[in-house]
C-alpha cells in the first residue's frame, strides 16, 4: 500500500520536475522574443512567472504535505506570515547572544539613574580563579550569592577547561569577548527586528489576521477558566477546534508581539545617550538609565522564556504538524474529535 | 531514515535544523572573523548615525541633573595615570607649563595655559556619563565651551572634524596616543566643554587632567582625557589608523550617540 502510494508520489514529483523543465526551457525562449519588444512587456511576463512558479510550488508543498494523512489539510499560515515568523525568530536569537556578548563588558544591573548612586547593584555576576587554580563563579541578585559555576561566572571553554567568563561562550556571539564586534551584530540586527515587526503589524492589520485570529472574541474570553484549566492538564485542540488559537495563546501571542517586544525596542532606545536627549528626562519615566538597561535584560529573558515555552507547547500538541504548517502553511485537521 | 534504510523527510529536516544549528554557530565566528562581513553589519551603525542626526535636533540637550544625583566618586576607566613621561612632567608641576595647542585649519593657531583657559567662556552641567560598557555615573562638570574656542580660533571654511590629541599611549608603543574626533556639530552644541573641574574641585588625574572633553550626547569613549592639543581637519584618514579615534580604530563606531 505505502510502496504504491509512494510510487504515484514519485509520478506526480517527476511529471511536475518536467513541466517545470520544459517550462522553464520555453519561457526563457519567450522571455527574450518579449524583451525585444520591450521591456514593460518583459516585467510583466516575469511577474506573471513568479506568480505561477509560486502557485505551481504550492501546489506541490500542499501535495507533500498530505501524504499519508486522515482528515484534510487546512492552509493555516500564510507565505508572509511564515517568512515573517522565521525571521523573527533568526534576529530575536541573533540578538540575544549578541547582546550576552555586550552585557559581558559589564556584568552587572543597576536601578536608577546611574550605577553608582552608593547602592550596590541588582544583580552582579562574578567569577574568580582562587590561589589552588579553582574556577569558580557566582551571581550575586539582590545581595544574595548564588553558586552558578558552569554557566554564569565561570562555565567550560571550546577545550573543556572551566574559565572565568560571565556566560558561556556557545551562547554568545562572538563567540569570545568582543565588545566592539558584537555591537555590530546587535544593531544590525536591531535594524532588521524593527523592520520586520513593523511589516508584521502592518500585515495582521490590513489582511484581518489581527482581528480574525488574534484577538479574543467574546467567545474566546468566556472559554478562559476552561483553557487555563486544560492547559494546566496538557489537554489541547484537536479537530475543527485546533484552526483557531485558543485564548490563552492569543494572549500570549499578543503581549510578545504588542507588549514585550516594543518595550525592548523601546528599553534599547532609552540606552541611547542621543535619543535620551529628544526630551531631556524621559527615561526617568522607566526610573532612569540604568533601569532602562535592566529592563531591557530583563525583558530579553521573558522573552527566552516565552520561547520555551511556545516551543515546548508546539512539541507536546503535535510537533510536525505545527512546524510543517509554520514551513508549507498547511496544517493536517484530523476528523472528529474536539478534544482528543 | 526509516525501518526499510530510506531516508524520510522528517529525518531529514530533524538533520537539517541540527545541522543549521551547528553550522550557524561557527559561522557567526567565521563572519565576525571576515573582511566583509563586519562592514556589512557596519551599516546598521552607520543607518543609526543618519537617523539620529535626522531625529535628534542639532541643539537638543542632554538631560541635566540635581545634585541630589551625583554619584559618590567618579569612577576612573580606562587610563588612569599615562605612562608617558612629558605628561608626568607636567603633572608634578601641577601643569604650570601646560599649554593646550589648537591648530590646523584655524585662521589663528593657539598655545592657552590652564589659566587662559579658564577665563574662556564658561558652562557648568551635571550629567550622566555612558560608558560603552553599560555603566553610567553623574557628575559635576564645569569647562571651557569648545564652540566659543573655535569661534576664537577662526576656523577656515574647509574645517570639518575638531581632533584631541591626548598624552595617554594606549599601548607599549609610546606614540599609541590616545585620540579622537566629533564634527561640528557636536563641537559647537552648547553642552560640548573642555571640562577642568570636576564636582566643584580641580579635575583629578585619574579623569583627565589637567582638560578632558565633555561631549553628552554620545558614549564615554568620545570623551578623550587627557586633551594635549585640537587639530582642526577636513579629514581623519590619514591620522593613526584612519577611523577618527584610537577605539574606532580597534572597530568601535565613530557616531557613538547610542
Amino acid at each position: 500500500m505505502a510502496r504504491l502510494a509512494n510510487k504515484a508520489r514519485l509520478a506526480v514529483l517527476k511529471k511536475a520536475l518536467r513541466d517545470f523543465r520544459n517550462g522553464f526551457l520555453g519561457a526563457f525562449r519567450y522571455f527574450i522574443t518579449r524583451v525585444r519588444h520591450g521591456f514593460l512587456s518583459a516585467v510583466l511576463f516575469t511577474s506573471r512567472l513568479i506568480r505561477l512558479s509560486i502557485t505551481k510550488l504550492r501546489a506541490t508543498l500542499k501535495y507533500i504535505a498530505r501524504a499519508r494523512s486522515p482528515g484534510y489539510m487546512y492552509y493555516r499560515h500564510p507565505l508572509p506570515i511564515r517568512i515573517m515568523h522565521w525571521s523573527n525568530a533568526v534576529f530575536l536569537t541573533l540578538l540575544f547572544m549578541s547582546g550576552l556578548n555586550i552585557f559581558s563588558a559589564h556584568p552587572a544591573l543597576y536601578w536608577g539613574k546611574s550605577s553608582y548612586r552608593g547602592v550596590p547593584p541588582v544583580l552582579e555576576i562574578m567569577g574568580e580563579e582562587n590561589d589552588d587554580g579553582r574556577v569558580s563563579g557566582a551571581t550575586r541578585i539582590l545581595g544574595r550569592d548564588f553558586n552558578t559555576t558552569g554557566f554564569l561566572g565561570a562555565s567550560k571553554n571550546r577545550e573543556g577547561e572551566l574559565t572565568v567568563r560571565e556566560f558561556p561562550s556557545w551562547l554568545t556571539i562572538p563567540n569570545s569577548l568582543w565588545l566592539a564586534m558584537a555591537r555590530r551584530w546587535h544593531f544590525f540586527f536591531a535594524w532588521l527586528l524593527v523592520a520586520n515587526g513593523s511589516a508584521f503589524v502592518t500585515y495582521a492589520a490590513v489582511s484581518g489576521h489581527l482581528r480574525h485570529d488574534l484577538v479574543p472574541t467574546g467567545h474566546d474570553a468566556r472559554s478562559i477558566g476552561r483553557s487555563i484549566f486544560d492547559n494546566l492538564r496538557f489537554r489541547h485542540e484537536s479537530g475543527e477546534a485546533a484552526k483557531s488559537y485558543n485564548v490563552l495563546q492569543e494572549f500570549a501571542y499578543l503581549s510578545v508581539i504588542f507588549f514585550l517586544l516594543p518595550l525592548i525596542i523601546l528599553m534599547g532606545l532609552g540606552m541611547s545617550p542621543a535619543l535620551d536627549a529628544l526630551r531631556p528626562g524621559w527615561v526617568d519615566v522607566f526610573f532612569g538609565r540604568q533601569s532602562v538597561r535592566t529592563i531591557h535584560f530583563v525583558v530579553a529573558w521573558a522573552l527566552v522564556l516565552f520561547v520555551f515555552v511556545h516551543v515546548f507547547q508546539v512539541m507536546i500538541t503535535g510537533f510536525w504538524n505545527n512546524f510543517r504548517s509554520m514551513v508549507t502553511g498547511y496544517y493536517r485537521v484530523k476528523s472528529g474529535g474536539n478534544h482528543g | 531514515m526509516d525501518r526499510d534504510g530510506r531516508i524520510t523527510r522528517r529525518g531529514l529536516i530533524r538533520r537539517l535544523i541540527a545541522g543549521t544549528g551547528l553550522v550557524g554557530l561557527a559561522g557567526c565566528e567565521k563572519l565576525s572573523e571576515s573582511a566583509w562581513f563586519p562592514k556589512v553589519l557596519g551599516l546598521g551603525e552607520k543607518a543609526t548615525h543618519r537617523i539620529h542626526r535626522l531625529v535628534v535636533p542639532r541643539k537638543a540637550m542632554a538631560q541635566e541633573f540635581p545634585a541630589r544625583d551625583l554619584s559618590p566618586e567618579f569612577r576612573s576607566n580606562g587610563t588612569s595615570m599615562p605612562n608617558n613621561p612629558t605628561y608626568v612632567a607636567l603633572a608634578e608641576k601641577g601643569f604650570v607649563d601646560y599649554r593646550l595647542r589648537v591648530g590646523g585649519l584655524v585662521e589663528r593657531p593657539m598655545a592657552l595655559s590652564v589659566p587662559e583657559i579658564r577665563k574662556l567662556p564658561s558652562r557648568t552641567q551635571i550629567t550622566r556619563h555612558d560608558c560603552v560598557e553599560g555603566w553610567s555615573a553623574i557628575g559635576e562638570w564645569t569647562g571651557a565651551r569648545l564652540g566659543a574656542l573655535l569661534e576664537a580660533a577662526h576656523l577656515l571654511p574647509h574645517a570639518r572634524y575638531v581632533v584631541f590629541r591626548c598624552a595617554d599611549p594606549m599601548e607599549e608603543n609610546p606614540r599609541s596616543l590616545y585620540y579622537e574626533s566629533v564634527d561640528l556639530e557636536d563641537a559647537f552644541h552648547p553642552q560640548t566643554i573642555l571640562a577642568y573641574d570636576l564636582n566643584g574641585e580641580p579635575l583629578p588625574i585619574k579623569n583627565g587632567a589637567p582638560l578632558r572633553l565633555r561631549c553628552e550626547r554620545q558614549l564615554g569613549y568620545k570623551m578623550a582625557k587627557y586633551v594635549m592639543g585640537i587639530e582642526i581637519v577636513d579629514d581623519f584618514s590619514r591620522i593613526a589608523g584612519g577611523k577618527g579615534g584610537y577605539w574606532e580604530d580597534q572597530g568601535y563606531e565613530w557616531y557613538a550617540g547610542i
